[in-house]
């Protein structure tokens, strides 16, 4: 299985999550992530998808019947194009005052932050590729992660040109 | 039947720009303009303004007894006509009823705009009563839709959706309309064109993938047109004959693709797939360019993909990129319009020089011999009327001026076989979803589309119940449709599979035989018959095709005649199980 970040531009219509998610789902493509939000374009909205293939072939479908939806106004493969991927990542995790040093020092590793903290936990905000946010949760992993959230992998081109004018 | 729109927007005789209306005139004025001849509907609660402003308007509108009645008429209408179908059912149960109906159009790429009522606004969402999230449900089913919850919204979706449904791969759109917009007033402008950033309604495409067909095909010796519904769809019948009449190119058909060709033409092959043709089939795994034209390579059609076509190239033009090499992949793939891509195909055969006729002449002889060779074929029997004795006698006695409709199951599948389908738009029926209560409510809608055309409705004792009540409608509104009833007590393909693959285990599938469908077309207020013996057939058909009105005839067949040839399911198309001998 191969994965790529599909960008998808659509108009800023409300059912079109629907018709994306719906799409997906019934066509039975693999998915890892999908996140949505507002662009430099009032009517527009980016959804960024990481989709798994198969082979060149499940990714063609994947494009082409993404763009049979209406609603859809370009996709653009970003793993086909030099890209930059990121991934923002909250993790709440477990934090006494013998083990907060620790912490800090693998957050500094990671050049994360910790954004909150309590007599009993951290709240930790880290960006990075999907590998790098898997190795911190998996070096907190001994002081015990008590909740996570992921947004999904987004990406944006190298280079002056968006994806709406590639 | 159906008069002229006579109504219209209070304002309209002003002859202002803007007018000031409700909702629901809003909806109708909008049908109007869209040139909607005729609405199939059922009212209820959310839709009653909108019943109230179409009853002050006297929009043709015809009532059916159920909300799937309604939304297979508007497509049987839309299949006949090649223009929208049009249907109105109210929220919640409405609606929800409406969804088989929605699938059929969408499988076979059928236009359609149905609206729906929804709740009002402040009811949506909180589990009101009939209330049905038609978006939701509707979203993997239609090419798009809506929910309308603002009154100024609805000139701009109504003219989208028209736009949508019927260009580009055609498709089903739904409309779904908050209860309280219909009462709102609004400024009514109806928009000249529509601004869809991600749908241009623009296919045509690139020529050279064109030419590289027309190269193929100075390279093939043995190529195969394969039809399919995209020809239908896209009215290039006439321009399809010519390139068939220039080349001499063979020609199998899918369901949906019957009458584009007459089936009575030499090089015509008939059907492909699992119940096509011997010689159909073996033609697709002998040719070594295999030509789709508005085809989706569906898997009743292709059997085992591996094993499909194995010597050809394939050439695939569809209008649906996303067709291509979605099922069996294109050497040469043209997306685009057929209504782009036929005329320069016709054109650059025409200017190529080639003498395509010579050329192909031995591949044509040879697969013609082997069509005479191994027609449809089976033998008749003293005692009993075989159910394609039935098929091909109707098709003797009716003229090229008749529409044919299907049900689903084995009499759908006699009727591709035996009935001669002459001209486009002839021979219409439920391909890609197979839903059994199509027939009659289809062929309702073929008939108020085409009043000039006679409309006969192949169905069985199993399909018919399955929307039985509108023989209601048909009386009541006197649609002059003939219901060939396949009547053989069973439910003939299950049992069929049943015979050949499970061990004649009847699970469920034979009908107890008590109901009298005769009485039961009576009860409804249509005129019936009964044949039962073979020397009955041809006097009794001519007599009850030739009356006048709505007309159930119930032909008495046995139960355990088999569809053949038969592919089985996933196997190769070659390994056919053939039968009935050559008379």
């Amino acid at each position: 299985m191969k994965k790529y970040i599909l960008a998808v531009l659509v108009d800023n219509k409300p059912g079109v999550l629907t018709h994306v998610s719906g799409l997906i789902s019934r066509r039975a493509f693999n998915i890892e992530s999908i996140s949505a939000g507002y662009t430099e374009e009032r009517d527009v909205t980016r959804i960024n998808i990481e989709v798994s293939v198969e082979d060149n072939r499940e990714l063609e479908q994947v494009v082409s019947q993404l763009g049979k939806l209406i609603d859809v106004i370009k996709i653009v493969n970003l793993g086909e194009v030099d890209s930059i991927v990121r991934e923002l990542v909250l993790l709440k995790v477990k934090a006494q005052k013998e083990t907060l040093s620790d912490i800090r020092n693998i957050v500094d590793i990671f050049r994360g932050n910790i954004v909150d903290v309590s007599p009993e936990n951290v709240v930790i905000e880290l960006t990075g590729s999907r590998s790098k946010i898997d190795a911190i949760c998996e070096m907190l992993a001994e002081f015990q992660i008590i909740e996570i959230a992921r947004t999904g992998a987004i990406a944006l081109s190298r280079g002056p040109i968006p994806v709406k004018n590639m | 039947m159906l008069s002229t729109f006579v109504g219209g927007g209070r304002a309209l005789e002003r002859g202002e720009i803007f007018l000031l209306m409700n909702g629901a005139q809003a909806v109708l004025e909008s049908l109007r303009r869209e040139n909607v001849e005729v609405i199939f509907g059922y009212p209820g609660g959310a839709v009653l303004d909108l019943y109230d402003a179409l009853y002050k308007a006297k929009y043709p509108h015809i009532l059916t007894r159920h909300e799937q009645g309604a939304v297979h008429g508007a497509d049987g209408y839309a299949r006949a006509t090649g223009k929208v179908g049009v249907c109105f059912a109210t929220s919640g149960p409405g609606a929800t009823n409406l969804i088989t109906g929605i699938a059929t159009a969408n499988m076979d790429s059928i236009p359609m705009v149905c609206f729906t009522g929804q709740v009002g606004n402040p009811y949506i969402g909180k589990d009101s009563f009939q209330e049905a999230d038609i978006v939701g449900i509707t979203t993997p089913i239609t090419k798009h839709n809506y929910l309308v919850k603002k009154v100024q919204e609805l000139p701009r979706v109504i003219k989208e959706a028209f736009f949508i449904a019927s260009t580009g791969r055609p498709g089903p759109v739904v409309i779904d309309i908050a209860k309280d917009v219909f009462t709102a007033e609004l400024d009514y402008e109806y928009p000249e064109k529509v601004h869809l950033p991600g749908y241009s309604g623009d296919f045509t495409g690139d020529e050279a993938q064109v030419s590289a067909v027309v190269e193929a095909l100075g390279k093939a010796k043995r190529p195969l047109f394969f039809i399919g519904g995209g020809v239908n769809l896209s009215n290039q019948t006439e321009l399809f004959r010519q390139i068939v009449d220039h080349t001499h190119i063979p020609v199998v058909s899918s369901l949906m693709g019957l009458g584009c060709v007459p089936s009575t033409q030499d090089g015509f092959l008939g059907m492909v797939g699992m119940h096509g043709s011997y010689a159909a089939n073996m033609a697709v795994q002998e040719c070594d360019l295999l030509i789709g034209v508005g085809v989706r390579f569906d898997d009743r059609v292709i059997g085992k993909v591996a094993a499909f076509a194995p010597k050809a190239k394939v050439v695939h033009f569809d209008v649906d990129r996303a067709e291509i090499n979605k099922n069996v992949v294109a050497d040469y793939p043209v997306v685009g319009d057929l209504r782009w891509s036929m005329p320069i195909f016709a054109h650059l055969l025409q200017s190529s020089g080639e003498n395509y006729t010579a050329r192909f002449n031995i591949w044509r002889n040879y697969v013609i011999e082997m069509n005479d060779q191994y027609p449809f074929a089976y033998q008749k029997h003293s005692e009993y009327i075989m159910p394609q004795e039935l098929i091909e006698t109707v098709s003797q006695l009716v003229d090229d001026n008749t529409i044919v409709v299907t049900d689903v199951g084995q009499h759908q599948m006699w009727a591709a076989q035996f009935f001669n389908s002459r001209k486009p738009r002839q021979f219409l029926t439920s391909g890609g979803l197979g839903t059994m209560g199509y027939g009659l409510p289809a062929a309702l809608g073929a008939k108020l589309g085409r009043p000039d055309k006679k409309v006969v409705l192949f169905t069985g004792d199993g399909s018919i119940m399955m929307n039985c009540q509108e023989m209601s409608t048909a009386a009541d509104n006197d649609i002059d449709v003939k219901i060939v009833l396949l009547h053989n007590r069973v439910l003939g393909m299950v049992t069929q599979w049943q015979r050949m693959f499970y061990g004649k285990r009847y699970s469920q599938t034979l009908l107890g035989g008590k109901t009298d469908f005769v009485k039961l077309a009576e009860a409804m207020g249509m005129k019936a018959c009964r044949i039962s013996k073979p020397e009955e057939l041809l006097p009794g058909l001519r007599a009850a095709l030739a009356a006048e009105g709505p007309m159930l005839i119930d032909v008495m067949l046995p139960a355990n005649e088999d569809v053949l040839p038969m592919v089985a399911p996933g196997a190769c198309i070659s390994d056919m199980v053939l039968g009935g001998e050559k008379e």
